[in-house]
């Protein structure tokens, strides 16, 4: 099925002055579609999550929101670095942020497994030196 | 354009509305459009605040509220003072002093709402006690949040504390004690709040979280204050006053709740933009460890509000001067338990999600309209200047997505471009038809 509607935010690497504004628009979005509740809180999480992870890991990429009328689905994708252990990287409290990240009070490990958590359907494909493709959905009630 | 039909305290002036943008893009929650030369406020989206009041240099903004002459259709009449009124009078020691100074303006008794306040605060401790509330819970003393809550944040409402605000459960304890005292009936007793803003009249004619409010009404405390002046010195003070602890009083201004509430596992903001960033902190679980949530939408708390006289740093530092005189005594101490089933503090009715956001019941209309929406706002220059009478850009597409504007060359910048190129083409085609004009010399 075709999506309705598709959005898609470019993330620039270490950009934290900006970085949440594609999850602030992602759920404005959905609360102008009539989304509500327990979705659009999960949606939130996990917008906000994997659009941080994009910007503290990645070495840029982007965020993509697509309506379908049942569903709900955000794809994230970035030109690497890629993850090399992704069972490692699954693991609540693993994180390799970076000080300055860390500064910022990111890098407490639950970013992916908060991903997993809240999507209904959640998919991460990653090659090392290609980069890291995370496929997250969410059904409509 | 819908107009306003629910009660809101905030109104347009018509006649003093110059059509002017200046309120449009003040409004936090984009509630203001122009449209035919004057302001027009949507009625779904307005929560009460009192910017547009503030910012209007026309004073075409106003907040109806009840005057002195209303609360003479009650035979007894009782005025709550919200503790903000304390920091409108420059070195005042004791709130006693201005409580005096209300019987002498048409009131037969007064009622710290700061008392409210120490009630609440001991019933929302109590009622921490449910970790079933997710966290934070959010604060529900400023209606204006409330409100912002049901229009841009509904499904954070079940974070919004269920008991009631402080000048409810002060009018019920007034009246009460009122009628035992003086042996009349409830009906009789007119309770009047001595409000510092319109979010909460509107509060007390169209009720959160109850189906009715305590309060018959609410005196503007601008409107009261120069009266209450002369009567401020003179005053003797009266030895069955039962005060308000400093936390009560301190609720006037931003952190004087958080601070009673849950002094080491809270957080307070002021200013609706502030707000509004939090609660997005709240959606996206980043506040998960912290136990309560006080948002003010004014700047400094209630004495930031767009009734009050005092500037709201000097009547914060007034309060702050007050409350450190007070004895150190918190309303668990000074409230008993008891006093949380005797009058009702809790609310009757859940607090309503708002569909205002929504641009369709349909999903898939709503998207059609989102897909309209953004094409047209690719066409739009973007500098959100407010002349076609909607905040932004991406207001106006809204707009006209919903009906409310009926052509894109509403857009000054639009329009001008639309007639560079109509004044191209008459060019153009003056030139390609010159030889039919008969009025030039043949070229020899």
């Amino acid at each position: 099925m075709n999506a309705l509607m598709t959005n898609t935010y470019p993330v620039t690497a270490a950009d934290y002055t900006s970085a949440g504004r594609a999850s602030a628009d992602i759920k404005r979005k959905l609360k102008q579609l009539g989304v509500s509740g327990d979705v659009l809180r999960r949606v939130a999480v996990a917008s906000y999550e994997v659009e941080l992870n994009l910007v503290i890991h990645s070495l840029g990429g982007e965020l993509s929101l697509s309506v379908y009328p049942d569903r709900v689905q955000l794809v994230s994708s970035d030109v690497g670095p890629g993850i090399p252990d992704l069972s490692l990287a699954m693991r609540e409290g693993w994180s390799t942020a970076n000080d300055e990240a860390r500064s910022l009070g990111f890098g407490a490990g639950m970013g992916l497994p908060n991903m997993k958590r809240n999507a209904d359907d959640f998919d991460i494909q990653s090659e090392v030196g290609k980069g890291t493709v995370i496929t997250m959905g969410f059904r409509l009630a | 354009m819908p107009e306003q039909t629910r009660y809101h305290s905030v109104r347009l002036d018509k006649d003093r509305c110059r059509g002017c943008t200046n309120c449009l893009q003040h409004c936090p929650t984009e509630a203001i459009r122009v449209r035919g030369g004057r302001a027009h406020i949507i009625d779904t989206l307005c929560i009460d605040c009192g910017e547009c009041i503030r910012i209007c240099d026309y004073h075409a903004k106003v907040a109806v509220t009840d005057t002195l002459e209303d609360i003479r259709r009650f035979k007894y009449r009782i005025a709550l003072p919200a503790p903000t009124l304390y920091g409108q009078f420059r070195g005042l020691r004791k709130p006693e002093y201005v409580l005096e100074a209300l019987k002498q303006v048409g009131f037969d008794d007064v009622f710290e709402v700061a008392r409210g306040a120490d009630v609440v605060t001991r019933a929302i401790r109590e009622r921490l006690r449910d970790k079933s509330i997710p966290r934070p819970v959010i604060s529900s003393a400023c209606p204006a949040v409330v409100r912002l809550i049901q229009v841009r944040f509904p499904e954070l409402l079940e974070h919004v504390i269920d008991i009631r605000q402080p000048m409810e459960v002060a009018a019920s304890i007034a009246r009460g004690e009122f009628c035992k005292k003086n042996g009349c009936k409830p009906e009789e007793v007119g309770c009047f709040f001595i409000t510092p803003c319109p979010a909460k009249m509107t509060a007390i004619r169209r009720p959160l979280g109850q189906e009715k409010s305590e309060l018959d009404g609410a005196i503007s405390m601008m409107e009261i204050y120069g009266l209450l002046m002369p009567h401020i010195d003179k005053m003797q003070s009266n030895p069955d006053f039962e005060p308000a602890t400093r936390y009560g009083v301190a609720w006037a201004t931003s952190d004087g709740e958080a601070n009673a509430v849950s002094p080491e596992r809270s957080l307070s903001v002021d200013g609706i933009p502030n707000v509004i960033r939090v609660l997005e902190e709240v959606e996206n679980d980043k506040l998960r460890d912290l136990e309560y949530l006080e948002g003010n939408a004014c700047i400094g708390g209630c004495v930031g509000g767009a009734l009050v006289f005092e500037n709201n740093y000097v009547a914060k530092a007034a309060i702050r001067q007050m409350v450190s005189a007070m004895p150190q005594q918190h309303p668990d101490a000074s409230v008993p338990v008891s006093m949380l089933t005797k009058y009702p503090v809790k609310n009757d009715r859940p607090f309503e999600p708002s569909a205002a956001l929504r641009l369709d019941e349909n999903l898939v209309v709503a998207l059609q309209k989102m897909n309209r929406m953004n094409q047209i706002l690719e066409r739009l220059p973007g500098y959100d200047c407010g002349s076609c009478g909607s905040p932004t850009c991406k207001a106006f597409a809204e707009d006209i997505v919903r009906g409310f504007v009926k052509s894109e060359m509403d857009c000054v910048h639009l329009m001008k471009n639309k007639l560079r190129i109509m004044a191209q083409d008459m060019v153009t085609l003056a030139q390609s038809t010159i030889d039919l004009g008969g009025n030039h010399h043949e070229s020899e």
